[in-house]
């Protein structure tokens, strides 16, 4: 049994290709399933109608817009995690991640009790003047808490795999701190960025239950295309299938744009003598 | 190293004959059931065990009646599953193991019938009608079902495709009061959360939903209540196994202890 030549151990037990297969079949059956049961002859109207064209552009507006908040408040904290040495630094990176693994309902709960009327928060903002509950703010909110683990765990990933060797050959040179990151960090990690990016937006589109509990469900200011697709269920399950195929193939476009960048991500260090090129030639790419 | 190989295919060819030895035990309905299929003893009582779908509006009531059912009948077990009518009414459909559906609404009963699910007919068991619900303090001074339309009151109801909502509808035009609500919620259960959590000022829920929540939201009767009014049919399924016990469990949950309890809990007489 030879392995092909590809300059290093690539070489798979078959059997693991029979486990392989069913894991594939386990995850793409219910969704072949789900497409034997569309209804054709009326999926255009189904997909078109009022209710949820408002849901879809709804879903696509918060995401679009709490994926930036992802971006504004999540990449300080990977550089934080990633480069910083504090003390509480690994009690502060679970506390961050906490959002992966608590149920959304759970988060929904939290957000209400923190920005809610009878918040924590809420008072104040309300003396303010700021009203969050109901608010199309309020389901950004709910997916910014849960997407951005998404974009913290992928860009600190690709911070501590880049290393900070060129960073200290910058800052040898008279590049201060903020330079240092804007022309060498940022363009090197830029394609963990982008991936950790769209893996934000994607967990933001499928937002549900923390949305649900915390913002409410209005067509057109916070009923988003998960909610919508639920409501729709319990009167008609044509509408509640078409939707689902919808919101599915804009997961899968925004799946397959996100494996496009991490593997440019992963090839860099592999030749690490043209790190710097590959990066930014794979930052350029995403661009 | 051939021959290692050749044991951890062996290895791996036994794992999986093991999984396939379990699944069929794991995923036969009648394997789970025997003690099911049981007569009525000499004392008159039933036994065995039934698996009860009931709306979720009736949560508190029903798990009351099934354990005062066990106390009256030690053979009997009561296996109880709560979700909204419809997405119950899907399930059966589906095959799930339901000897008794309880609706809230007679339309998700009579989808059932229609499909020739049930065995017999149902019977209706309770009513129940909407309320307005505030928190205690009652912030937006809510006093009549007008009020709620007032500007700058938020509330909140449930959306149109649910009973609930379908409800709510009809008292509008009855009252000739158009609202509008901050969010349409898809339970009844959602809409009394943002009520006891203070988000919303007032929403419409059931009035056996304002008992329940106890002192966490107060409860305002309005007339118009009466032109929208929930009735709940219970019946046996058609694939129940143990149509005996379904049928006495059906028979108190109608008769007058049953009534009392649903009584007790807001419910109002068929």
């Amino acid at each position: 049994m030879k392995q092909a030549m590809n300059g290093g151990y690539g070489g798979v037990p078959r059997w693991i290709y029979v486990l392989a297969a069913a894991g594939g079949l386990f995850v793409v059956l219910p969704l072949a399933a789900m497409v034997a049961k569309v209804n054709w002859s009326q999926f255009i109207p189904l997909i078109t109608s009022e209710a949820s064209l408002q849901a879809l552009g709804l879903s696509l507006r918060t995401s679009a817009a709490s994926t930036v908040l992802c971006i504004v408040l999540g990449v300080p904290l990977a550089l934080v995690l990633a480069r910083g040495s504090f003390p509480g630094q690994r009690v502060l990176r679970s506390l961050v991640l906490l959002p992966l693994v608590l149920p959304p309902v759970v988060g929904g709960i939290a957000l209400l009790y923190t920005f809610g009327r009878q918040g924590l928060l809420g008072r104040t903002l309300e003396v303010a003047g700021l009203q969050i509950a109901f608010s199309t703010t309020a389901v950004i909110l709910a997916q910014t808490f849960v997407a951005l683990p998404f974009l913290v765990v992928s860009l600190e990933g690709a911070l501590r795999t880049a290393g900070n060797r060129y960073e200290a050959v910058a800052a040898t040179l008279g590049a201060g701190p903020t330079t240092v990151l804007r022309r060498v960090t940022l363009p090197l990690v830029l394609p963990g960025l982008a991936s950790g990016a769209v893996l934000s937006f994607a967990r933001s589109l499928g937002e549900f239950g923390a949305t649900l509990t915390f913002a409410g469900s209005l067509q057109g200011v916070t009923r988003t295309l998960p909610l919508e697709i639920y409501l729709q269920r319990e009167t008609d399950a044509d509408a509640a299938v078409a939707l689902s195929l919808v919101l599915v193939a804009v997961a899968v476009a925004v799946v397959a744009l996100a494996y496009r960048s991490p593997r440019a991500a992963e090839r860099a260090p592999a030749h690490s003598g043209e790190r710097t090129t590959t990066a930014r030639a794979a930052g350029g790419a995403v661009r | 190293m051939s021959t290692r190989k050749h044991a951890r295919y062996a290895l791996i060819a036994a794992l999986l004959l093991g999984l396939a030895a379990c699944a069929p035990a794991s995923t036969t309905p009648t394997a789970s059931q025997p003690a099911t299929s049981q007569s009525p003893d000499a004392t008159g009582q039933v036994s065995g065990t039934i698996t009860v779908f009931a709306a979720a509006s009736l949560k508190a009531t029903f798990t009351q009646l099934a354990s005062d059912f066990e106390a009256k009948n030690p053979g009997a077990k009561i296996l109880l599953s709560f979700a909204g009518s419809s997405d119950l009414a899907t399930q059966i459909t589906q095959g799930a193991p339901a000897d008794v559906f309880a609706s809230a609404d007679t339309k998700n009963m009579t989808r059932l019938a229609d499909t020739k699910l049930l065995d017999g007919t149902a019977k209706n068991f309770a009513t129940n009608v909407l309320e307005i619900a505030v928190p205690p303090s009652n912030p937006a001074s809510i006093a009549s079902f007008v009020d709620l339309a007032r500007p700058g009151v938020k509330v909140v109801v449930c959306a149109s495709q649910v009973p609930c909502g379908a409800a709510a509808d009809t008292v509008e035009k009855a009252a000739g009061v158009t609202l509008s609500p901050v969010s349409e919620e898809s339970s009844v259960t959602d809409v009394l959360g943002k009520v006891t959590s203070g988000e919303a000022d007032a929403g419409l829920v059931y009035v056996t939903d304002v008992i329940g929540a106890g002192d966490k939201v107060k409860g305002i009767p309005f007339d118009e209540s009466g032109k929208a009014v929930n009735t709940y049919p219970i019946a046996t399924v058609g694939s129940s196994r143990n149509k005996e016990l379904a049928a006495a469990f059906i028979a108190m949950v109608t008769g007058p202890d049953g009534q009392k309890t649903l009584s007790d809990a807001g419910f109002g007489a068929p």
